[in-house]
C-alpha cells in the first residue's frame, strides 16, 4: 500500500523475526508511521495539523475516561460531581481543564486542518475518500462536543440541549417526536444526561475507528503537498520516520505550549460564565451561544429569518446540516485539474474571502439577533453557500491556472539541479548516516 | 450533473437568504438601560500578579482571611457557600484548631444515629459552610421573590468575574434624575439591568478587622471579593505553579525537538 | 532551497566524529527530555485514583457513647467500614481474663485490645478476618456466637467477649482501630 521505493521493513532479531511472521505488528507501524511511508519532501507546517488532530484526540479520551471516573451522570448530581472533581479529586481541576481546553484545541487543529485541505485540493481525485471519512469525523466530532458540553448540567448546558434538540423539532409532522426521542422526555432532563454520557463515551471510540480508515485511505496514494502535483519518484519523497516524526514532534511541542498557556492560565477563556450556575429549567440565560466552534454554524442556523415556501425555522436547521453535507460532494463540485491554490489565481482570492466569510459567522454566532448582525450573518451565509454551490463550480470551469513545477523535486532543487542530475537522487543523509537507500 | 444540482441549489440557498436580506425590518426602540449600564471597574488584586497578567500572582492570605470574615458578617445569612468545606478554610492560613473552632459555631442538619430525627449538630471540618435556605423556592419566598445565589462559584459564574463582583457591591449609588426606582429594588449601574433586589450589604464599619485595616466599603469589597475568587478557583495558586512548570519544560523541549528536527533534516532540501 | 554543493556536502558530512557526537547527544537529550516529561505526566493520572480530599477528611470519626449501656453495642461506620462500640459488663470482661492467652489462635489479652483504665469499652471493626463479613452480635438478640462475643454467618466464626477469635476459620481476632477518648463519652476513631 505505499510507493514501490518504501524501505521495507527487515527483522534484525530473532524475536522481531519470529513475531513478524505470526503478529507483523512492528512491519505495520514501519509502513504506517515508519521508514516505509515515503511523504513528499515539500510538504510545510499547515501539514503537521493531521498528526496534531490525532494528539488532541488522544487528549481528550484519556483525560475524558479520567473524568468519567468521578463524574456522577445524574441531574442531581451532575453540577456537584464536577465541583467534586474541581476541589476534591487529586488534580482533579488538571484532567477538567484540559479536557474543556482540549475540546476546544481539537477543533482550532482540526479547521486548520479543513482549511490546508481546501488550499492544498487534497479533497481531489485520488483523495476523495480521504476527504469524505474527514468530514465524518467533523459530523462525530460536533455530536460529541455538544453533548459533552451538557454533562457539566449547567444553565448553557441545559438551554444549548433545549435549543439544539429543538431544531429537530422543525421537521415536518415527525419534528416533535423525534426531539422527544432524543431527549427522552419533554424536555432535557434526567434520560437527557445519562444517554449523552453514554454516547458522549462511546463516539470518540467510533472517531478513533474512522482516523484509522482514514490513515488506510491515506496511504494508497499518500499525502498531497504544497505544489499539488503527484510524487513520480524516489526523488520526490523522505521515509516518515525519521525525517517527519521529527518535525511532528517540534511541531507538536509547540502546540502544546499553546495548550498549556490556555489550560492552566485562561482556563474558562473559551467558556461560558452560565456554566457555572447549576441548570435551571424555569429560567433562560440572556443570551444563548453555543461553544465558540459551532458559532459559524449557528449563524447559518439563524440567517434564515423569512419563512418562503417552507418556514424559516425548517430552513435554517436544513442550511445548518447542508453547510457540511455539501462538503461530502466538494471533490466533484471542483473540477479543476489543479490541485494546489497556489497555481490557481482565481480560486485563490476566493479561498480567502471564504476564510474571512467564516470568521465573519463566527463573529455573527456570537452576538444578539439585532440588526445589524441579522444582515450582516445573512450576507455572509449567503456568501458561504455561493462559494460551495455556485463560485467553486464555474471558476474551475473557466479559470486558467498558472504553470506547475514538472516535478517535487524540481519545485524544490529548481529546474537546473534536476537537468544537471537526472538519474540521482537527492541524499538522504542526516540521520546517523546508515540510511538504507532504496533500489533504484 | 452534478453541477447542474450544485448550481440551483446554491441559488435557491442565496435567493432565500436575500429576501431575508431585504424583508423590512421593525423599528426597535434603543433599550434605555443600556445607556445607564456600566462596565465593570478596572480593579486589581495582589493575586492578579504584576501587571495584572494573572501568571505570578498568589493569594494575600490576611485578605483572604478579611474577605472571609465579611462573608461570614455580612453575606452569609441570605448567601450560602454550599461546594466550600471548613477543611479548606486552612488554605487561608488557619490553623487545624481555628478550623476545628469555626466549624464548630455552626449548626449543621443531621439524622441522629439513634432515632432517624432530623436534627442539628456542630460543624465539623469536613462539613460544607451550611446555606441560609434548604431551597430555593425557600430562598425566594423569604427575599421578596429575589434569590440570593450561592456565593461558591460566583466569580466564575458573573461575565468579568471579580471586577464585576467588586464593582458591584460598591456600585451602589442614587438612581439618575427622572429615573423611577422600582419600589424594593436598589439602583446599582453595574447590575445587569441597573436595579438590584439586593440592598447594600457594606457600609462603612459593617466589619471590625482584628488586623485594625480600616473597614471602608471599598476595603470589605475587595476582601470579600478576593475571597470569593478563592471560593470558586481553590485550585488557582497550584494551577499557576504547574502551568509555569509545564511551559517552561515545554519550551526547552522544544528547542530541543528543533535541534533534533535540524539535524535529522541537515543539508535535505525541502 | 539549497544548492547542488549542499546536498553533496550533506551526504558526506563534514568533520564526521564530531558531528556524529553533537548528533547523539541532542538526540539523547531530546528523548530522556521527552522520557522525564512523560512520567511526569503519568504521575497525576495515577494520584487521580487515591482516594481524594472529601474522603480524606473523614478518616476520623466521632462517636459519642454516653448511652450505651453495659450490656450494649452499636454499630457506627469508620472509614466506611462497620464499628461495634460495646460497653462490656462486668461478667464479659471476667470471661475474657479466665481465658488462657497461650491457648489461643491470635494471643491477645482484653487489656492490650482496650485503652488502659477502660477494659469495658470494647470498639472493634465489624469486620470479620475471614473474608470481611460482618459479624452478628452487635445488635440485641442477634446470634453471639458460642463464646458469647460475635458470630460470623458466613462461615461461622466463633468471637468471645474480647472480640478474639475462638473457633471457625478466622485467623485472626477482630482488628482494633486507632482509638482515643475525647472525653469519659467521646471517642475519636482513626
Amino acid at each position: 500500500m505505499s510507493f514501490p521505493w518504501a524501505q521495507q521493513y527487515e527483522p534484525k532479531t530473532e524475536f522481531t523475526r519470529w513475531l513478524d511472521s505470526r503478529l507483523p505488528l512492528p512491519r505495520f507501524v514501519w509502513n504506517a508511521v515508519g521508514p516505509g511511508y515515503p511523504v513528499p519532501r515539500n510538504i510545510n507546517y499547515f501539514y503537521n495539523f493531521g498528526v496534531l488532530a490525532g494528539v488532541a484526540l488522544m487528549v481528550q479520551i484519556i483525560t475524558g475516561i479520567i473524568l468519567a471516573m468521578h463524574y456522577s451522570a445524574h441531574v442531581d448530581t451532575a453540577f456537584d460531581s464536577i465541583q467534586h472533581i474541581m476541589r476534591n479529586v487529586n488534580e482533579g481541576w488538571l484532567f477538567r481543564f484540559l479536557h474543556m481546553n482540549g475540546a476546544s484545541f481539537f477543533f482550532i487543529v482540526v479547521y486548520i486542518h479543513i482549511f490546508r485541505g481546501l488550499y492544498y485540493g487534497s479533497y481531489k481525485a485520488p483523495r476523495e475518500v480521504v476527504w469524505m471519512l474527514g468530514v465524518v469525523i467533523l459530523l462525530l466530532m460536533m455530536a460529541t462536543a455538544f453533548m459533552g458540553y451538557v454533562l457539566p448540567w449547567g444553565q448553557m448546558s441545559f438551554w444549548g440541549a433545549q435549543v439544539i434538540t429543538s431544531l429537530f423539532s422543525a421537521i415536518p409532522l415527525v419534528g416533535e417526536s423525534i426531539r422527544m426521542w432524543l431527549v427522552g422526555g419533554f424536555a432535557p432532563d434526567n434520560a437527557t444526561i445519562t444517554r449523552f454520557f453514554s454516547l458522549h463515551y462511546l463516539l470518540p471510540f467510533v472517531i478513533l475507528g474512522v482516523v484509522i480508515l482514514k490513515v488506510w485511505a491515506l496511504h494508497i496514494p499518500g499525502s498531497t503537498n504544497p505544489t499539488g502535483i503527484e510524487v513520480q519518484g524516489p526523488q520526490d519523497t523522505l521515509p516518515f520516520h525519521p525525517y517527519f516524526t521529527a518535525k511532528d514532534f517540534f511541531s507538536l511541542t509547540i502546540y502544546l505550549i499553546f495548550f498549556a498557556a490556555v489550560s492552566f492560565f485562561l482556563p474558562n477563556a473559551l467558556g461560558h460564565p452560565d456554566n457555572y450556575i447549576p441548570a435551571n429549567p424555569l429560567s433562560t440565560p440572556a443570551h444563548i451561544v453555543p461553544e465558540w466552534y459551532l458559532l459559524p454554524f449557528y449563524a447559518i442556523l439563524r440567517a434564515f429569518t423569512a419563512d418562503f415556501i417552507i418556514s424559516a425555522k425548517l430552513w435554517g436547521v436544513i442550511a445548518m446540516f447542508a453547510s457540511i453535507i455539501l462538503l461530502f460532494f466538494l471533490p466533484w463540485l471542483d473540477s479543476s485539474r489543479v490541485k494546489s491554490a497556489s497555481y490557481r489565481p482565481i480560486y485563490r482570492w476566493f479561498f480567502w474571502l471564504l476564510v474571512i466569510d467564516v470568521f465573519i459567522l463566527g463573529w455573527v454566532g456570537a452576538m444578539p439577533a439585532e440588526e445589524p448582525w441579522v444582515r450582516i450573518g445573512q450576507a455572509a451565509t449567503a456568501y458561504y453557500f455561493a462559494h460551495f454551490l455556485i463560485i467553486l463550480p464555474i471558476v474551475s470551469m473557466i479559470e486558467t491556472p498558472r504553470r506547475q513545477p514538472n516535478s517535487i523535486a524540481e519545485a524544490v532543487l529548481g529546474p537546473e539541479a534536476v537537468r544537471a542530475r537526472p538519474a540521482s537522487r537527492p541524499a538522504e543523509g542526516g540521520f546517523g548516516g546508515a540510511m538504507p537507500q532504496p533500489a533504484e | 450533473m452534478t453541477r447542474w444540482i450544485s448550481l440551483g441549489a446554491g441559488f435557491v440557498f442565496v435567493f432565500v437568504l436575500l429576501v431575508a436580506f431585504f424583508a423590512p425590518r421593525e423599528a426597535t426602540e434603543p433599550d434605555p438601560l443600556k445607556a445607564l449600564h456600566l462596565k465593570p471597574r478596572n480593579v486589581q488584586w495582589q493575586h492578579d500578579g504584576p501587571l495584572g497578567f494573572g501568571v505570578l500572582g498568589t493569594f494575600d492570605r490576611a485578605q483572604l482571611q478579611r474577605g472571609y470574615q465579611v462573608y461570614t458578617e455580612a453575606c452569609s445569612a441570605c448567601h450560602g457557600l454550599r461546594y466550600v468545606a471548613f477543611r479548606n478554610l486552612e488554605a487561608l492560613g488557619f490553623s487545624e484548631p481555628e478550623v476545628r473552632a469555626i466549624a464548630r459555631q455552626r449548626q449543621i442538619a443531621d439524622l441522629d444515629p439513634n432515632t432517624g430525627e432530623e436534627i442539628t449538630r456542630p460543624g465539623l471540618p469536613s462539613d460544607h459552610f451550611p446555606s441560609p435556605y434548604p431551597n430555593e423556592t425557600a430562598a425566594r419566598a423569604a427575599n421578596n421573590n429575589a434569590y440570593p445565589p450561592d456565593l461558591s462559584l460566583i466569580v466564575s459564574a458573573r461575565a468579568g468575574g471579580q471586577k464585576y463582583i467588586y464593582s458591584l457591591l460598591t456600585g451602589y449609588q442614587p438612581a439618575p434624575p427622572g429615573f423611577q426606582v422600582t419600589p424594593g429594588l436598589h439602583y446599582n449601574p453595574y447590575f445587569h439591568s441597573v436595579q438590584i433586589a439586593m440592598p447594600p450589604p457594606l457600609m462603612p464599619g459593617r466589619v471590625e478587622y482584628a488586623d485594625g485595616t480600616e473597614a471602608t466599603v471599598e476595603q470589605m469589597a475587595a476582601d470579600v471579593t478576593a475571597f470569593l475568587r478563592w471560593a470558586a478557583e481553590p485550585e488557582l495558586e497550584a494551577r499557576r505553579r504547574m502551568g509555569l512548570a509545564t511551559i517552561g519544560f515545554l519550551i526547552i523541549l522544544s528547542v530541543l525537538a528543533y535541534a533534533t528536527y535540524r539535524r535529522v533534516w541537515a543539508g535535505v532540501p525541502h | 532551497m539549497a544548492s547542488d554543493a549542499k546536498i553533496i556536502s550533506a551526504a558526506g558530512g563534514s568533520p564526521e566524529g564530531a558531528d556524529v557526537r553533537r548528533r547523539d547527544f541532542i538526540y539523547i537529550a531530546t528523548g530522556a527530555f521527552g522520557a522525564v516529561g512523560a512520567a511526569a505526566v503519568v504521575w497525576p493520572m495515577i494520584h487521580q485514583m487515591n482516594p481524594s480530599a472529601d474522603v480524606l477528611a473523614l478518616a476520623t470519626t466521632e462517636v459519642d457513647i454516653s448511652s450505651i449501656q453495659p450490656g450494649q453495642a452499636i454499630k457506627t461506620v469508620w472509614q466506611s467500614k462497620p464499628v461495634f462500640v460495646r460497653n462490656l459488663t462486668q461478667a464479659e470482661i471476667d470471661a475474657a481474663k479466665a481465658v488462657d492467652v497461650s491457648t489461643l489462635r491470635d494471643r491477645e489479652t482484653l487489656e492490650q485490645r482496650t485503652q488502659p483504665g477502660r477494659l469495658n469499652w470494647l470498639i472493634t471493626l465489624g469486620v470479620c478476618t475471614h473474608l470481611g463479613c460482618v459479624p452478628l452480635g452487635a445488635a440485641e438478640g442477634e446470634n453471639k456466637g458460642d463464646f458469647g462475643g460475635y458470630f460470623c454467618p458466613c462461615h461461622g466464626s466463633h468471637y468471645d467477649t474480647a472480640g478474639r477469635i475462638r473457633r471457625g476459620p478466622a485467623p485472626t481476632n477482630l482488628v482494633v482501630p486507632p482509638v482515643t477518648f475525647k472525653s469519659d463519652t467521646l471517642v475519636e476513631i482513626g
